[in-house]
């Protein structure tokens, strides 16, 4: 009974501890009190780690919720009753007393985005109570336009707290650019998927079509199989909606291009494919197994002479699945992979490894990029990691969206 | 029992388990088989596979030895362990499915957009992990004990042992046709014996007619009593005892016990003659532990308030088995919600067959393993019936298939529980270290279980499972229900909620655990309250979740829309669910 007693008080002691352990987590970097330093340093210090606080939500652009935690967490800086926050016309956050005041606060931010200077004005209130006596109104500048503006309101109107709006609004213009630069950076991998879909085509194309026409006086039959499986090929390729696919769909397209590719080489080419089928619901980036084939194919048929053996295993791993493509061609140098990965080799050369690379390592974190294993004349194993579950890419393809 | 044919009847479950595990993948080396090898699990097969994962040690062996102890009443389990498919398969499947998410936590994550939420969910899981794989821990002792001779403690650490090396190690590779084996297999160790079994009941010249009154050993039986317990006699009955009885000390001596209450020193053997009515077991507390109308439903449980205790257990059942961390990754194995749907309705199936089996066991255990009663170890009744029954080569033979699917029984569900609460911990309790980190997980997930089922195996394996399950009713249903049929949830809500309802089930369940309480809580309503806590922690947690919500009102989540439809609306419209046939053929 010992060891049950000991669980009643385990269980939640447990709880506690894991919530605990998260908690501090989360907040590693919270100041306290044991500081050594002069009063200087410390409001250095001070300033500095309430601005970093304030950045992670500013960088999802100019929204709402972003907003509000912004307000919240920029408010210690100044020593004023109420901090808000306006896109355009349109308030987003308030933080503090007085918002009885925000349709005075609202009629000088119009003049504010008008003018796009900064500016001070009076508020008379009935109220004796109320803190609010001065205001403050700075605009919020990205690329030379002003999208909105951060309204400071509090009992002194002293010089400096009108420079510290100032700076402040300044500091948050700077998020929301580098905001502005992530939404093109994705857009930017956008477009390469695009590009990436245009550059299937030409060679692979040709040699297809070539390899088709071959067959159509001595196997007709085959021929138009051929034909069927390069135009659901390609109408895959070409598909215009959605930036993910299921592992079942990927495959199958893998199929039709190795039937293609296998028209042209016959028995030189030999697949295993080795598949968990728990993993095949799995949802993965669009094209992100092909081109990966197609390297493989590249590597073992067309720089070599040799009988070319491709592998492709997906395993289940839990929460994760486990994608491997294994080839005995050629190889590569192992630096010269690694410029190509960097972008640094020459454009035309395994745009495709790079591009599905910066992908995985765009949609599920760094940690999950490609992991590959080569050197000269060893042939080449890409590895790759897929979590099951993409809560984060879900949730920056709706932000995306709802930007759009 | 045969100890030589349940070792290899035990060995031969173990090895093909681990030969389909490493083989059953699909492979092809033609690209014209491709095809067949990338076509996704059939309903009916992941069906088998969720039913393999679910059966656990409670339902091959807990359920019987119930029934055989405390009667009809206790048909509740196996009702309820098949009716929580039915509201999963209603409310719950296809959205789930739907939304993209492997583990509870990932669902919070998805609907909630909150991190918070998430660990929250994730400690809930590992807690319901841990009080679920518990119990199959102990049915593994009972098990391999029974079968070899080895002490209790004994099976449960070996199964941890064989179960964290298979996880830590990379894991089944083809967990889905592994499951389904299991699932055949259970079927198969519980069906076979039962018609031999009641073959050998009808052709009894004295067929079941007492079921009414106190149960009488059939033939000349030995009961060697493991630890002390105390007896009630209502009339005087005739022994002989080598051991110690009420203090004194005999040495096959003859013994006329006198109604009343008398105490049975643990490691005394007693021998009864045919017809001897089977003396009562006294439980600890005063409360009598034998029902004296087994028959009759709700007239005279262990517990003071039947009626109220066979809700606790429905409620706990019928909303506790959405809430089962190893059973939901496997509805990740569906393409989609349609067919995670019609795998649930194909669960309902096959769950609901196999559990017409284990009361017909618990029901002959009672006319023919009485002395289990007496024991108290009524979780054996499957184990040793062949024996008793059919006897000789047969009843060994018998015997051991049961033996090997009671290994399936708690080694599936063991590796599922194991896998599922390693990779939540992994991935959002402990901090990130890398893939060493998920054989530290591993390692975490099972010696927790290990340790308190070595230092505790007197709790029934069902009612362990009882408590898991109202836990995840309290904490998870909630969630899932309110999640995905509600627009108006919040994080802070759904927190709250989990953790009001969650922590207090807990709470009480840990109180239960903890063994007879002296005070107030050890008897009466309180008692009851904290042992079957459903009732209560259920309701209380959907009321915290709707009213914080409802109070953070303006915390709903920006994306809730986007998710909902995604939730709800079908992947693709109907009659589009195959791949196009006519090939080549597009429309703009």
């Amino acid at each position: 009974m010992n060891g049950l007693a000991l669980l009643a008080a385990g269980a939640p002691v447990l709880f506690a501890a894991g919530l605990g352990a998260g908690r501090l987590l989360a907040r590693r970097t919270h100041p306290d009190g044991t500081d050594h330093g002069t009063p200087v340093e410390r409001a250095t210090f001070h300033t500095l780690h309430t601005a970093s606080m304030a950045a992670p939500p500013l960088r999802a652009g100019l929204t709402e919720d972003a907003a509000r935690k912004a307000v919240r967490r920029l408010r210690p800086l100044f020593a004023t009753a109420a901090l808000g926050l306006t896109a355009e016309d349109r308030l987003l956050a308030w933080d503090g007393p007085g918002r009885h005041h925000t349709d005075t606060a609202l009629d000088r931010v119009r003049q504010v985005l008008a003018t796009g200077r900064p500016q001070t004005f009076t508020v008379g209130c009935p109220d004796p109570d109320c803190p609010v006596r001065r205001g403050a109104v700075a605009p919020l500048t990205v690329d030379g336009r002003v999208l909105g503006a951060l309204v400071v309101l509090g009992s002194g109107g002293s010089q400096s707290v009108v420079r510290a709006t100032e700076e402040v609004a300044r500091w948050v213009s700077v998020q929301l650019e580098l905001a502005e630069l992530d939404r093109t950076r994705t857009g930017l991998i956008e477009a390469e998927i695009r590009a990436l879909r245009a550059q299937i085509s030409p060679h692979f194309i040709y040699n297809s079509l070539a390899a088709i026409a071959s067959f159509v006086r001595t196997d007709p039959e085959r021929a138009r199989e051929l034909l069927l499986e390069f135009a659901d090929f390609t109408r895959y390729s070409f598909r215009r909606h959605g930036e993910f696919t299921t592992l079942a769909e990927e495959l199958r397209s893998v199929e039709q291009f190795l039937e293609l590719v296998r028209a042209r080489f016959g028995q030189r080419l030999q697949v295993t494919l080795q598949i968990a089928p728990e993993v095949l619901p799995v949802a993965v980036p669009f094209l992100c197994l092909q081109p990966l084939v197609e390297n493989a194919v590249k590597h073992g048929l067309e720089e070599s002479v040799e009988r070319s053996r491709i592998a492709i295993t997906a395993q289940d791993e839990g929460a994760t699945a486990r994608i491997v493509i294994e080839d005995n061609g050629v190889g590569m140098e192992p630096d010269r992979l690694r410029r190509i990965l960097r972008g640094e080799g020459s454009p035309s050369a395994g745009i495709g490894l790079r591009n599905v690379d910066e992908r995985l390592r765009q949609v599920y974190g760094d940690e999950h990029g490609l992991v590959i294993e080569t050197g000269v004349g060893a042939g080449m194993k890409i590895t790759m990691r897929i979590p099951k579950y993409r809560g984060g890419a879900q949730r920056s393809s709706r932000h995306r969206a709802a930007r759009g | 029992m045969n100890q030589a044919y349940g070792i290899v009847a035990v060995s031969a479950a173990v090895v093909a388990t681990l030969v389909i595990g490493s083989t059953g993948l699909r492979i092809s080396r033609t690209t014209s088989d491709f095809y067949v090898a990338s076509r996704t699990v059939p309903p009916y097969l992941n069906a088998m596979a969720i039913s393999g994962e679910y059966l656990s040690a409670a339902s091959f062996l807990g359920i019987a030895g119930l029934v055989a102890a405390q009667g009809v009443e206790m048909l509740w389990f196996p009702v309820g362990y098949a009716a929580g498919y039915l509201v999963l398969l209603v409310f719950v499947a296809a959205p789930l499915r739907r939304s993209g998410a492997y583990t509870l936590p990932d669902f919070a994550d998805s609907r909630l957009e909150s991190r918070a939420a998430r660990r929250v969910a994730s400690v809930l899981v590992v807690g319901v992990g841990w009080l679920y794989l518990l119990p199959q821990l102990q049915g593994a002792g009972l098990t391999l004990g029974l079968v070899t001779g080895a002490p209790r403690w004994l099976g449960g650490v070996l199964v941890a042992v064989v179960v964290t090396l298979a996880v830590a190690a990379g894991g089944m590779r083809s967990i889905t046709f592994v499951q389904a084996f299991q699932y055949c297999l259970k079927l198969t160790a519980l069906l076979v014996p039962a018609v031999f079994l009641v073959l050998a009941w009808h052709g009894d010249p004295r067929p079941a007619g007492a079921l009414d009154e106190p149960p009488a050993f059939r033939r000349h039986t030995r009961v060697t009593v493991e630890t002390t317990v105390l007896i009630r006699i209502e009339a005087p009955l005739r022994t002989v005892v080598s051991g110690a009885v009420d203090g004194r000390g005999y040495d096959d001596g003859r013994l006329v016990l006198e109604p009343g209450v008398h105490e049975v020193r643990g490691g005394t053997t007693l021998r009864f003659a045919p017809g001897t009515p089977v003396p009562e077991r006294e439980s600890g507390d005063g409360r009598r532990d034998g029902a004296s109308s087994w028959a009759a439903p709700l007239s005279g449980g262990r517990d003071d308030h039947p009626l109220y205790t066979t809700y606790g257990l429905i409620f706990a059942t019928f909303l506790g088995t959405m809430g089962l961390p190893h059973v939901l990754v496997r509805f990740y194995t569906n393409p989609d919600g349609r067919a995670a749907r019609r795998t649930t309705v194909i669960v309902l199936a096959l769950v609901g067959g196999f559990y017409l089996l284990p009361p017909l066991y618990g029901l002959l255990g009672r006319i023919y393993a009485p002395d289990l009663l007496l024991t108290g170890t009524t979780d054996a009744a499957v184990l040793v019936l062949p024996e008793r029954l059919v006897g000789g080569l047969g009843g060994d033979l018998l015997g051991a298939l049961v033996a090997a699917g009671a290994c399936a029984a708690f080694l599936s569900t063991a590796s599922g529980l194991t896998l599922s609460v390693a990779g939540v911990l992994s991935q959002d309790v402990l901090p990130s270290l890398g893939v060493r980190h998920f054989r530290l997980a591993t390692l975490l997930a099972v010696a927790v279980p290990v340790t308190v089922s070595v230092a505790a195996s007197k709790l029934p394996v069902a009612n362990a499972v009882g408590l898991a399950f109202a836990v995840a009713a309290s904490s998870f249903c909630p969630l899932l229900l309110l999640g995905i049929w509600w627009r108006g949830l919040t994080a802070p809500g759904a927190i709250a909620g989990l953790l009001t309802g969650g922590g207090s089930a807990l709470a009480a369940v840990a109180l239960t655990i903890a063994g007879p309480l002296t005070g107030p809580l050890s008897d009466g309503w309180a008692h009851t309250l904290l042992a079957w806590p459903a009732v209560w922690s259920v309701p209380l947690g959907f009321l915290t979740m709707i009213l914080v919500s409802l109070a953070t009102r303006d915390r709903i989540p920006a994306g809730t829309e986007a998710v909902m439809a995604r939730l709800h609306l079908p992947e693709r419209p109907t009659g589009q669910d195959a791949p196009p046939t006519r090939r080549g053929v597009t429309t703009p």
